[in-house]
């Protein structure tokens, strides 16, 4: 029950951003549609959402927003450096990296954030390990590796999603 | 005055939108490029739509330009790994002048296993 409470209200105000500026059919309209498409999509809407019924969660997940966001502005420096110098100054390769999130969600995440932060792309995902291909490599050290890749997003998505 | 910062919102993001294509041409691999092609790409025109919402405000426009720029940043990483992962299943070798290729290990000592 929480889950479909929690799958209208996000359907609900999707719909207000949609029509907006909204007026009293709008709203109307949006309650009964959302209602319909909850029937529709009840298997594919994912069981995590409930955790956001917390504002806590809520809070976090704003603060990992600003925080990605603040990583993407310094790959695409980086990538302007790369691409813009005359040598060429990359060293790719496909590294592995082990995760220690264990939520589905935390870890969808993850990926999408590692291919949105400097120099590096996840390819492939097999049990707990992430293969990511990473366009400068420096250190041949696992451990290193997975500090600079996933540590600095780790901490933070287990205060979201576990 | 918001009209200004609009205007650089959506030139910064048509510049880095650029480099993102630079990087496609001039990078060797397959990887390289979606590397070069995601990030600028995603930033640059999440930048744009959001020149466009500060530009047009809370408008019906504005308010569309926002959700867009929401789901090209949840989407085009998720295609980029799609492409990716592809490339990698199909076969396609990385660079020369690549370090390592840990997948490519993988997968080849799962088969020996075998």
């Amino acid at each position: 029950m929480k889950n479909r409470i929690t799958q209208f209200i996000v359907f609900f105000i999707f719909w207000l951003a949609l029509t907006w500026p909204f007026n009293l059919q709008d709203v109307c309209a949006g309650a009964l549609v959302s209602l319909i498409a909850i029937g529709l999509t009840r298997d594919l809407f994912p069981e995590e959402m409930v955790k956001f019924l917390n504002p806590v969660r809520v809070l976090w997940a704003i603060l990992y927003f600003v925080y990605l966001i603040h990583y993407i502005i310094i790959a695409n420096f980086d990538v302007a450096y790369r691409v813009i110098h005359p040598a060429l100054p990359i060293h790719p390769g496909i590294v592995r990296v082990k995760t220690s999130l264990k939520s589905e969600m935390a870890r969808t995440m993850l990926a999408n954030s590692i291919t949105l932060t400097p120099g590096t792309l996840s390819v492939d995902m097999v049990g707990d390990n992430y293969y990511i291909h990473w366009i400068n490599i420096f250190t041949d050290d696992p451990e290193k590796q997975r500090q600079i890749i996933i540590s600095k997003f780790e901490w933070m998505l287990r205060r979201v999603f576990e | 005055m918001s009209d200004n910062v609009a205007i650089g919102f959506v030139l910064v993001g048509v510049i880095f939108d650029l480099l993102g294509c630079l990087g496609l041409i001039r990078l060797p691999d397959v990887y390289n490029r979606l590397q070069a092609a995601t990030k600028s790409v995603t930033l640059g025109t999440c930048m744009i739509l959001f020149g466009i919402f500060l530009e047009f405000g809370f408008t019906s426009g504005g308010i569309k330009a926002l959700i867009c720029a929401l789901f090209i940043l949840f989407t085009s990483p998720t295609a980029a790994h799609a492409l990716a992962r592809g490339s990698h299943v199909s076969g396609f070798k990385l660079w020369e002048g690549s370090v390592m290729d840990k997948l490519e290990e993988d997968k080849s000592k799962e088969d020996k296993g075998e």
